[in-house]
């Protein structure tokens, strides 16, 4: 038996096709997933994430903890309510996972606490490293699945939220830098997404999310399923876990290379052993944007010629509704250049390759 | 539930056809075909004028989600394609009956007709897939 979120209902009220996806009965789409994606790029579209798994990092060592756990480095948020996006590494500096944790306390006061958001699908795995890593730590890990998680993300995202919430909620939301968020009267309020447009994500108990998400509907906001979320993603070059990286490769070939902080030195994080290994001998696979212009669909595992240097292969592949061309993310030799070749179907067809995103804030970006 | 039309018969594959009483049949991939793909982005199509054998490759139907090949359901000569689906490949997902039809196909041999499933028993292998 699949679990559901606290929105289940109402994704049948509204028509949702659902499917089954890491466990969770979700919604692929409301009909269209083009007309859904097109919505979040034109005007707001909202999407229930209750599926993803929140863990709030408690105790003396929070931040102790999580300087290991993570190869970016939570020393880096300097105000309450800032976040960042970072990998969770083995010792080999292979990705157990990507995720995203808030700070919710200032530094350094007591009971510092961190919010972390992982995925679904990984979430046994991660939940029992994350346990095994807190064993020589004072921290408490405690997951939180009476939380649901709706993301509304689009130009007009912002201002259909602030209407149909109180005053002073739309006052933090003002207040609110990118990347941060801020809990109100028992919500979690934070600027962040997965689709390359402004928005927000926000964190409700799971009793008060059907009226909240009921008033979104009513004021114009799109219901949205998996479909839309993958190829919005996938426009603004963000990594899916399991396609674009997964527990065989590193973070430095998976477009991640950002997300780690090398400095201070002294900072012993879980995997910088294998990496700074990995680097000295020369890392030899990059992870790149693909863009055919010739009709057709580049999709996942499709092999990639790079012509005297070498083979690739395409990680996640679409079409893509904004540019209305076929984009991808593929895995490819470090020496590529600009041109490659993609097996579509036993057809060799040239694609560009270039550096993502492919969309930002509703517009083309590479060039 | 998807809809599935009496008047017309169908194959294994999900493709609809339509005797058009003049020797020709008029094929298309069906409702349910539709949903399982959902949006379709482009169609590649057969070339006008070529003979097709039951089972062969008649192009594909590529979406947001999967490639699909389509499949030539009864044998002939292709007299005629949709190339209104060129530039309009959603016609196949709001009219998959109607304006998306595929390709038109003038039959070498009608008996070919009788090996086909007609709506009811099509209705069942598409919930025997569910």
């Amino acid at each position: 038996m699949a679990s559901k979120t606290a929105l289940y209902d109402q994704h049948l009220a509204m028509g949702a096709k659902v499917v089954d996806f890491g466990g969770w009965d979700m919604p692929l789409n409301y009909g269209s997933q083009i007309e859904e994606h097109n919505k979040v790029r034109t005007s707001a579209g909202m999407f229930d994430v209750s599926h993803m798994t929140i863990v709030d990092v408690t105790g003396a060592d929070a931040a102790e903890y999580l300087r290991y756990l993570l190869a970016n480095d939570v020393a880096r948020l300097e105000v309450k309510g800032k976040a960042l996006y970072s990998g969770m590494l083995n010792e080999d500096g292979k990705v157990i996972d990507d995720l995203i944790v808030y700070r919710m306390t200032d530094p350094g006061v007591s009971g510092e606490w961190f919010r972390v958001v992982v995925n679904c699908a990984t979430r046994e795995k991660d939940l029992r490293w994350m346990a095994e890593q807190a064993a020589r730590f004072d921290v408490a890990l405690t997951e939180q699945p009476e939380l649901s998680m709706v993301a509304i993300q689009g130009p007009e995202a912002i201002v259909k939220v602030k209407s149909v919430l109180n005053e002073s909620r739309g006052r933090l939301i003002d207040s609110l830098s990118v990347f941060q968020g801020q809990e109100s009267e028992g919500w979690f309020i934070a600027k962040t997404g997965y689709t390359g447009e402004d928005g927000l994500e926000i964190i409700v108990p799971e009793d008060e999310v059907a009226d909240f998400w009921r008033a979104l509907a009513e004021a114009g906001v799109a219901p949205c399923g998996l479909g839309a979320r993958d190829t919005l993603r996938l426009e603004a070059g963000m990594n899916l876990y399991g396609a674009d990286m997964d527990e065989s490769v590193s973070p430095l070939v998976s477009a991640m290379g950002w997300t780690i902080a090398w400095e201070p030195e002294s900072r012993k994080f879980c995997g910088r052993a294998a990496l700074e290994a990995e680097k000295a001998a020369g890392v030899t696979q990059k992870l790149v944007g693909l863009v055919m212009d010739t009709r057709g669909v580049l999709r996942g595992q499709q092999k990639v010629i790079v012509e005297g240097v070498g083979e690739g292969e395409i990680t996640s592949g679409t079409f893509s509704p904004t540019l209305n061309v076929s984009i991808a993310l593929a895995r490819v030799p470090a020496g590529t250049g600009d041109q490659a070749v993609v097996d579509l179907r036993g057809k060799q067809v040239p694609v560009a390759v270039v550096r993502p995103p492919f969309v930002r804030n509703g517009k083309k970006v590479f060039s | 539930m998807s809809d599935i039309r009496n008047e017309l018969k169908y194959v294994a594959s999900h493709e609809w056809i339509r005797d058009e009483g003049d020797g020709t049949v008029t094929i298309g991939i069906t409702d349910h075909a539709q949903e399982l793909l959902g949006d379709v982005v482009f169609v590649e199509l057969p070339e006008v004028g070529s003979d097709v054998a039951t089972g062969d490759d008649a192009g594909v139907v590529e979406s947001v989600k999967a490639a699909s090949d389509v499949y030539v359901p009864v044998s002939g000569e292709i007299v005629e394609v949709n190339n209104q689906l060129e530039d309009s490949p959603e016609l196949v997902n709001s009219d998959p009956y109607g304006d998306g039809w595929f390709f038109r196909i003038k039959l070498s041999d009608a008996s070919e007709l009788d090996d086909l499933l007609d709506a009811e028993a099509y209705g069942e292998l598409c919930e025997d897939e569910s």
